[in-house]
């Protein structure tokens, strides 16, 4: 049963905010068109639309192609219709995020539901990890069975069960840290009100703790990073959590670097810094050398604010179950492993590729490793750095996590289209990334909130149509589950 | 400390459009004339400042354009579309992949290092050094200051033997050998590509940057004209096969090379008779007999081995064996024999990116040797047309001197800058230490084995998804 009183929301659908979405096919009327109105009647997906007699295509962006049961191209009587592949549409992506989760992302944020057909909406091509892992389910029917309502998605954050705030997420995910300055107000307000509407959690990043937030402040937690940007007294006893960031997952062992542009006025005022004028934080934090260092900087958030939990956020070298463990000891009540792939700020190519292990590997490290010391029991763990699909969320639960942060995901909802054009010039020219002012009012606040809000509902409903074959109730069940997932390089050919 | 090395870059713009993977197509036909059409808003001003490049009929658009897709989402009439370019697509081949050739330019031209936002967006993993990845460390740091400030991270090299200790006599003064090395500032060294439309002026840009940087250029000897003869100490003649005759022609060289023939020992005799004071290295090509052979030199007192590699970064006679391999194998086999310290091991052969450089010398190398680099600096397609006897689309050879060194010098800038950021993230403050230090390196058959070999059952009744 369900013990949490949280009402989950409703999904309002939301389109795209520009002209023409994209889509992954392109539909071309010819002049053969008689305007029967076949095609209006026959596609499930609302492509086609009657207007004054005549008919015009006008959201191609959801059309299925060849997965379409009813295919206008076929109906026509004319033969007037004729489909295509989208060129722009593969100029969009990359390995990781590819034009088909992209938009699988936009069409869950969008109606809050997975794509119906046409597109790969649960894995990427980046041909490892997260793609080459499968779920094992029973087949249809021959899992108990379970009510959707029994299914609980929450998870506990303090299993320390001390004396600190009890804090429950009611997804099993919440916001990566994304920095006011890296990211526009109204982009990390969207996140935020999201989050509060989730029911769950959503990180500062480390820039400073805008007024705006205020409203949200169960929601927030604030982060304490190497440059201490915006960290005061008042923000650290306004949150439930704390999180320290010892490193990023992007550029580990780097720290981070906000480029002169994008300290207007507004960041300058709330890093407490000179307008124009580049921001590094450094590698790493100077006051820590060891784990008596680390707990020294946990006695400090505990005496400010006895009830916060803390988070301790590290990216994933070799010793990064060491790492864990000498964080629990010191007191954190969170690990949070950032793995290589994700990250929403410019960082050198070389150290993306190249530095420190995917999450995939360091995850289940960590998780053997806490279980062996026998505190696996008394600390949440938390990953991120490339969780893209709620198959990502399922998959790295599954290896050992107990929930995941999210951060890309949400930029894409807002229609991100990963151009990797963050840093230059005025910042993202889609309005995301940037604090130009004018950029900045190409979202709408409510368009935003409620962009994330469908996306992480289609995600929260596919993790409950998951559990749901593997007869579980609860997502607790599902933690190092690693049973239930096969690696598709050592699948064993069945005899 | 001594005076820090660096590299003082400055853009250097490329003689030709390059090609981009993408470009955009938009339609006249049906254009409605909007006041406010979505070309003259585009963030980037692309549109405003386009042109027709008359000589090579490319349109500049393509090379401006930063792909956010605004006006093709935003046009009223759907005239706009981005296309990928077949053109960019065919550039190069599996090992010289078009991104990679796309960077090596952007380097050259910019000498920044490539930065994006928004995440790591490659494959997982893949051949050869792609199958590894470096460590970080969660609080060391190498240095004081970040990996730019004044206590900086040296990136030297020795090239020659380091001796294991000196000797002196009863009055203190000196009586072994002074160390037979010389130190270069970086730990990668130039040599000819195999192709390319290379003239003298190319060599003598190359040279230039040699010097200027304070590296060697390998060559031909035969290729080193009189033109080259200022750069004598910045330059290594691969010698000939047969007796080593002039002592007049070697007159200058600090380093020079011999490939590996069976009388190498007659050879290098005579070679030091001639030019008693020229290091010399060997040059091995890197097979299953490198590793008899690397010790053979190593023992009889060669201080200097090159390894070289297939175009593939591969073992020459076996394209599955990846280059980390052999180099990890050799690299231990020195060590086993006690003889690892007397000399320098060298690496070339599909060295592409500044990654491939660190992650060389992880797995042994002291220091690497780059080729094609160097050539696509100069906006090489790698096309091999010039292979065939046809003109270069990109017209290398007419390129000046002083335009093909700023080119390489840029180039050495941004992988300087980037060997700083992966040294810095490893807690590694001196590029010598980097030689065989596995421990900070992570290898995908040690990693992915242990944490997925066991998720290979399916029992029955279940299915995948």
């Amino acid at each position: 049963m369900n013990l949490s009183n949280h009402k989950v929301p409703d999904v309002v659908r939301t389109p795209s905010r520009f002209r023409n979405p994209i889509g992954k096919y392109r539909l071309s009327r010819s002049k053969e068109c008689t305007a029967c109105g076949k095609c209006v009647e026959s596609c499930l997906y609302g492509v086609h639309e009657m207007k004054r007699g005549r008919v015009l295509t006008r959201n191609a962006y959801r059309c299925v192609g060849p997965d379409c049961t009813t295919p206008c191209t076929k109906e026509c009587p004319t033969k007037a219709l004729s489909l295509r592949r989208n060129p722009t549409f593969d100029t969009m992506g990359d390995y990781r995020w590819t034009p088909d989760l992209l938009a699988s992302t936009w069409h869950m944020a969008e109606t809050g539901l997975v794509p119906p057909g046409g597109l790969e909406y649960r894995t990427g091509a980046s041909g490892g990890g997260f793609d080459k892992l499968r779920l094992v389910l029973p087949l249809p029917g021959k899992a108990p069975a379970v009510e959707d309502g029994d299914v609980d998605m929450g998870v506990d954050l303090n299993r320390r069960n001390d004396h600190a705030h009890r804090v429950r997420i009611e997804v099993p995910f919440y916001g990566g840290g994304m920095s006011y300055g890296s990211v526009s107000i109204t982009t990390m307000l969207s996140r935020i009100k999201a989050a509060a509407t989730l029911g769950t959690l959503c990180c500062t990043g480390e820039g400073g703790y805008p007024d705006e937030l205020k409203p949200y402040d169960d929601h927030v937690i604030t982060q304490v990073a190497t440059g201490l940007f915006g960290v005061r007294e008042e923000t650290i006893k306004r949150v439930k959590i704390v999180e320290f960031k010892y490193a990023q997952g992007a550029k580990p062992g780097l720290g981070g670097h906000l480029l002169g542009d994008k300290v207007t006025p507004g960041v300058a005022r709330m890093r407490e810094a000179v307008v124009g004028f580049p921001l590094f934080s450094p590698f790493p934090f100077h006051s820590v050398y060891s784990v008596e260092d680390h707990k020294k900087h946990v006695d400090w958030i505990k005496a400010i604010n006895p009830q916060a939990l803390v988070s301790v956020k590290v990216s994933t070298p070799t010793d990064v179950d060491m790492v864990a463990v000498g964080s629990y000891y010191a007191g954190a009540h969170i690990i949070h492993l950032d793995g290589s792939y994700g990250g929403t700020g410019a960082a050198p190519d070389i150290a993306k590729k190249n530095i420190a292990m995917p999450i995939e590997y360091a995850l289940p490290k960590v998780h053997r490793f806490l279980i062996q010391e026998g505190v696996r029991e008394r600390i949440t763990v938390i990953a991120s750095g490339g969780i893209r699909t709620p198959h990502d969320v399922a998959k790295i639960i599954a290896l050992g996590a107990d929930g995941v942060c999210t951060g890309t995901a949400d930029l894409v909802a807002l229609e991100c289209i990963r151009c990797h054009n963050c840093e230059s010039g005025r910042g993202c020219a889609r309005g995301i990334a940037t604090t130009d002012a004018e950029l900045m009012n190409l979202i709408d606040l409510e368009w935003g909130t409620q962009r994330i809000i469908n996306l992480f509902l289609a995600w929260r409903k596919e993790l409950v149509r998951i559990l749901k074959r593997l007869g579980m109730k609860s997502i607790r069940e599902l933690v190092g589950r690693t049973d239930c997932l096969v690696h598709l390089d050592y699948m064993k050919k069945a005899s | 400390m001594p005076k820090k090395y660096a590299i003082h870059t400055k853009p250097t713009p490329h003689r030709f459009k390059a090609i981009t993977p993408s470009g955009i197509i938009a339609w006249e036909e049906g254009c409605l004339k909007c006041a406010v059409c979505v070309k003259k808003r585009c963030v980037y001003k692309v549109y405003d400042q386009r042109d027709l490049d008359s000589r090579q009929m490319v349109d500049s658009i393509d090379n401006q354009c930063m792909n956010c897709l605004r006006c093709v989402q935003g046009c009223p009439k759907e005239l706009i579309h981005k296309s990928s370019s077949p053109e960019f697509k065919s550039l190069g081949d599996r090992h010289w992949t078009p991104e990679i050739i796309a960077r090596l330019w952007y380097q050259a031209e910019t000498g920044k290092i490539p930065v994006s936002g928004a995440g790591y967006p490659g494959p997982f993993s893949g051949e050869g050094f792609d199958a590894m990845w470096t460590d970080m460390s969660e609080i060391v740091r190498p240095t004081r200051d970040g990996i730019h400030g004044r206590e900086y991270i040296s990136t030297g090299v020795d090239l020659g033997k380091t001796p294991r200790h000196l000797v002196f006599n009863e009055k203190g003064d000196l009586l072994s050998r002074l160390p037979e090395f010389i130190d270069i500032p970086v730990p990668v060294l130039m040599r000819i590509p195999s192709f390319g439309s290379i003239s003298e002026q190319t060599m003598k840009g190359w040279a230039m940057a040699a010097k200027r940087l304070g590296t060697f250029l390998a060559a031909p000897a035969h290729l080193l004209k009189k033109n080259l003869d200022p750069y004598r100490s910045h330059l290594m003649p691969t010698l000939p096969a047969g007796p080593v005759k002039s002592r007049r022609g070697l007159k200058g060289f600090r380093l020079v090379e011999l490939p590996w023939t069976e009388d190498w020992d007659e050879r290098l005799k005579s070679v030091r008779k001639h030019v008693p004071l020229a290091l010399v290295s060997v040059h091995l090509p890197m097979d299953k007999s490198a590793k008899q052979k690397a010790l053979a030199l190593a023992r009889a007192g060669v201080s200097i081995i090159h390894l070289e590699g297939s175009y593939w970064g591969t073992a020459v006679d076996d394209e599955s064996t990846a280059m980390k391999d052999i180099l990890r194998s050799v690299h231990r086999t020195l060590i086993e024999e006690g003889i690892r310290d007397e000399m320098t091991l060298l690496a070339s052969g599909g060295i592409a990116m500044a990654e491939h450089v660190a992650k060389a010398m992880l797995c042994g190398a002291d220091a690497v040797v780059i080729d094609f680099p160097i050539l696509i600096a100069l906006e090489c397609r790698m096309c091999r047309r010039c292979v065939s006897g046809l003109s270069c689309p990109v017209e290398i050879e007419k390129a000046t001197p002083v335009w093909v060194a700023s080119r390489v010098y840029n180039l050495f800038g941004a992988f300087h800058n980037q060997l700083l950021e992966v040294m810095g993230a490893m807690g590694i403050r001196d590029a010598r230490r980097l030689r065989g230090e596995v421990g900070r390196a992570m290898f995908f058959e040690e990693m992915d084995k242990p944490v997925f070999g066991t998720l290979g059952e399916v029992k029955e009744g279940h299915e995948l998804e």
